[in-house]
């Protein structure tokens, strides 16, 4: 059998390119797959293996969701809090930043290193950081609010500040990436659509809704689709800023994740941490096809 | 037509490589004990290797290894890995990860309170009765190491344990006109001196706080094992199995406790993340904490003057809360002859009284073994000498699921200063938090 000149690069590529598809199936297929398989499973994490029990997991997070002050209950509340506050106050802000450093040429680099740095920096040092600055009485914040003649603000001690402050952080993370984007997408639209409606009178307002937010949809969906889903994997901010990790005060700050990993590495019961995993993905699944569906529209002019 | 060949030629390479790859994984569930059985008489007269792990403290590692060189002259044919590189945070993230994999500790240190959870994983395996006959351990090791045995099985063994003791800052003693050399030796001394020792400045902000009530810290064992006791109570019925401390007694400790945080305000856990790194900065008067703290405070505020008192009594009752980091065979160790013979051996040489007396020199931890810790020498102790007082008198819960049961605690607390709730309902919901736990722990045997 002989190939083309064509056919062995073709050849070649696909052996480099599946380097990374064996990659990707034995560290995160492989995973996934068993934690279905888990989640079925009275599993003992030091045996490796475990009995079948069917749903019998399942029936115990229906069952402990139903108690008062329920871990499970709060977990997929605050869960759904984190996204609901979150996406769109990280939308909204990093669209405008995007518009304003759309207008600016002098330092815009400075901006847009400033705005993206966050996003890069590790969960963790971002949530020590915040932890000095929502500190009662020496933290920043705090001495600020003093200067201001402002009351002190418990922030992540108290159950009803601890979910905003954390999504606070959050955003400010996760606004440097969204602005990025957005500044690409601002960039793509054609100068003459705007001369073009500005010679037929348009003002800024009106070149802003019906040129500018329309254009950007793709970029919007996009955006929601994966903001969403990372703030439905939160995580590491909730464990270093809530006291001891636990997702508290008074579980106000726990998360689907956090529940999944003090279930499974601290009470070492995977089969139930298992079985939390798979409720949240159906959850991911089905926000994000309910998402590109309503939001999906092309845009043509 | 040649194109899709190409395909099929490119998918059967991927599949095989997928294949390969995972196959290894598979495998190492099965293997040890197969190995184990071909091996075991060639073994012998050769060397035999030993894992054993602990998280990484300074102290600890350094007092291990000076008994590993002993045990390892003593015993030329034991060579013993050891493994301390795993920060504390991760210990037990790495455990549950290894084990699985087969790649684990023979011998590993764990927490007592996780004894219960380690065992229902199937982790553990108990200790050989003959090595370790339950007599001795009644008779030479202090009294709470009884919570070494999970329904009357022996699993595991300390070199030393640890109580509580009142810390208190001389210096800000001294400046709120109090004298220094006699710290609160009751509960009602201990309100009293608390109250005059906490300083606010103009606008109320707290400047120096006498006691800080903070459950995640210490003092969910102080209220369980201490203040329960001393107001007439019991935390548990004896076999663990039903909480106890939400009757009058318990409600009497519970006021006393929150009282910190209410009605004396001597202090503000929010404040320096928590009473422990408050006291070790010098902002605290009083603080209830473990002899492991000595160290902190050496490494990170080494100037503070400071003293260690016994836990204050109430009602004439002495009590204190003692714990212990304790030793186990691992199922790895169980599933080959020659290592478990090796494994044991090495674990009774660590829980020797010898090694606890090693021990206390090196980490500031108590030897478990009376005799170590009945020392004249060690009780005279300006530090240690409280702590070393508690050993007789002290308890150590046995939990089911330790970071549970303390969190039912913290919980607790935080409804009646965050959220108002009247403290009854919150003790209850303790309670009724913590019975669960020991419900299904109890239910599953």
């Amino acid at each position: 059998m002989r190939f083309t000149l064509r056919q062995r690069q073709i050849i070649w590529a696909y052996i480099f390119m599946s380097v990374a598809l064996v990659f990707f199936v034995i560290i995160r297929w492989y995973p996934t797959i068993l934690a279905f398989n888990v989640s079925f499973r009275d599993w003992n994490v030091f045996e490796g293996s475990g009995p079948w029990v069917g749903l019998e997991n399942y029936q115990e997070i229906w069952k402990d969701a139903g108690k008062p002050r329920s871990s499970v209950t709060a977990a997929f509340s605050n869960t759904v809090r984190y996204v609901l506050f979150g996406v769109p106050s990280q939308l909204v802000l990093a669209l405008a930043i995007a518009l304003l450093l759309a207008q600016i040429r002098r330092l815009s680099a400075v901006f847009r290193v400033a705005y993206f740095a966050p996003y890069v920096t590790s969960a963790v040092a971002v949530a020590f950081v915040w932890n000095w600055l929502y500190q009662p009485e020496t933290g920043l914040i705090n001495q600020g609010l003093d200067l201001l003649g402002l009351p002190q603000q418990p922030f992540t001690k108290s159950p009803a500040q601890a979910l905003p402050s954390i999504t606070a952080v959050a955003v400010w993370q996760n606004l440097g990436f969204a602005v990025i984007i957005f500044l690409a997408g601002i960039q793509q639209i054609p100068g003459h659509y705007y001369e073009a409606a500005r010679i037929d009178g348009a003002n800024a307002w009106q070149l802003f809704w019906r040129i500018t937010l329309p254009l950007l949809n793709p970029i919007i969906v996009y955006l929601t689709v994966l903001g969403t889903i990372s703030y439905l994997r939160l995580f590491a901010l909730v464990q270093n800023m809530s006291p001891q990790g636990t997702g508290g005060p008074l579980k106000s700050t726990t998360t689907v994740v956090l529940e999944v990993y003090r279930e499974g590495f601290s009470s070492y019961k995977m089969g139930y941490a298992g079985a939390l995993t798979v409720l949240l993905f159906f959850l991911i699944l089905l926000i994000t096809i309910i998402q590109l569906r309503f939001f999906s529209r092309r845009v043509e002019y | 037509m040649k194109r899709s060949k190409l395909f099929v030629l490119i998918g059967a390479l991927l599949v095989t490589a997928m294949l390969l790859a995972a196959c290894p994984a598979a495998v190492p569930a099965e293997s040890p004990a197969a190995d184990s059985a071909a091996e075991e008489p060639a073994m012998a007269d050769e060397v035999v290797e030993i894992e054993y792990w602990q998280y990484n403290f300074a102290a600890r590692v350094d007092a291990m290894n000076q008994l590993i060189a002993q045990f390892e002259e003593a015993n030329p044919n034991i060579k013993v890995v050891h493994n301390a590189d795993i920060p504390y945070a991760e210990f037990r993230d790495k455990i549950a990860a290894s084990v699985p994999a087969g790649v684990g500790p023979d011998v590993a240190t764990l927490f007592y309170g996780w004894q219960s959870v380690w065992i229902d994983s199937g982790y553990l395996v108990p200790l050989p009765e003959d090595a370790f006959p339950p007599a001795m351990v009644g008779e030479k090791f202090s009294p709470m190491v009884q919570a070494s045995f999970v329904e009357g099985t022996l699993y595991t063994l300390p070199t030393a344990v640890r109580a509580l003791a009142l810390f208190y800052n001389k210096d800000l003693m001294a400046d709120a006109g109090l004298d220094p050399e006699s710290p609160p030796s009751t509960l009602d001394e201990l309100a009293d001196q608390a109250a005059a020792c906490t300083q606010r400045d103009d606008d109320g902000a707290l400047v120096v706080q006498g006691f800080v009530a903070d459950p995640a810290a210490q003092d969910h064992h102080w209220f369980r094992e201490v203040l329960v006791r001393q107001f007439g109570g019991v935390p548990y019925t004896d076999d663990y199995t039903e909480v106890l401390y939400n009757d009058e007694a318990g409600m009497q400790a519970w006021n006393y406790l929150i009282a910190f945080h209410t009605d004396l305000a001597t202090g503000d856990r929010d404040l320096f993340d928590g009473s422990t790194n408050a006291f070790v900065g010098g902002h605290v008067c009083f603080h209830v904490d473990g002899s492991f703290r000595l160290g902190t405070i050496a490494k990170n505020n080494p100037d503070m003057n400071y003293g260690v008192a016994e836990l204050p009594s109430h009602n004439g009752i002495k009590s204190t809360f003692g714990s212990y980091w304790t030793h186990g065979l691992t199922k790895k160790a169980a599933a080959d002859q020659a290592r478990f013979d090796a494994a044991v051996k090495f674990l009774q040489f660590i829980t020797s009284a010898d090694a606890g007396a090693l021990w206390v020199d090196i980490v500031g931890e108590l030897p478990a073994q009376l005799e170590a810790g009945s020392n004249p020498e060690l009780l005279a102790d300006e530090k240690l000498g409280a702590f070393a007082a508690g050993l007789e008198y002290s308890h150590a819960t046995f939990f089911a699921d330790e970071s549970q049961q303390r969190q039912a605690i913290i919980d607790s607390f935080d409804m009646v200063v965050l959220t108002d709730e009247d403290p009854a309902t919150a003790l209850q919901i303790a309670a009724d938090t913590d019975q669960e736990v020991l419900d299904d722990f109890w239910s599953s045997r």
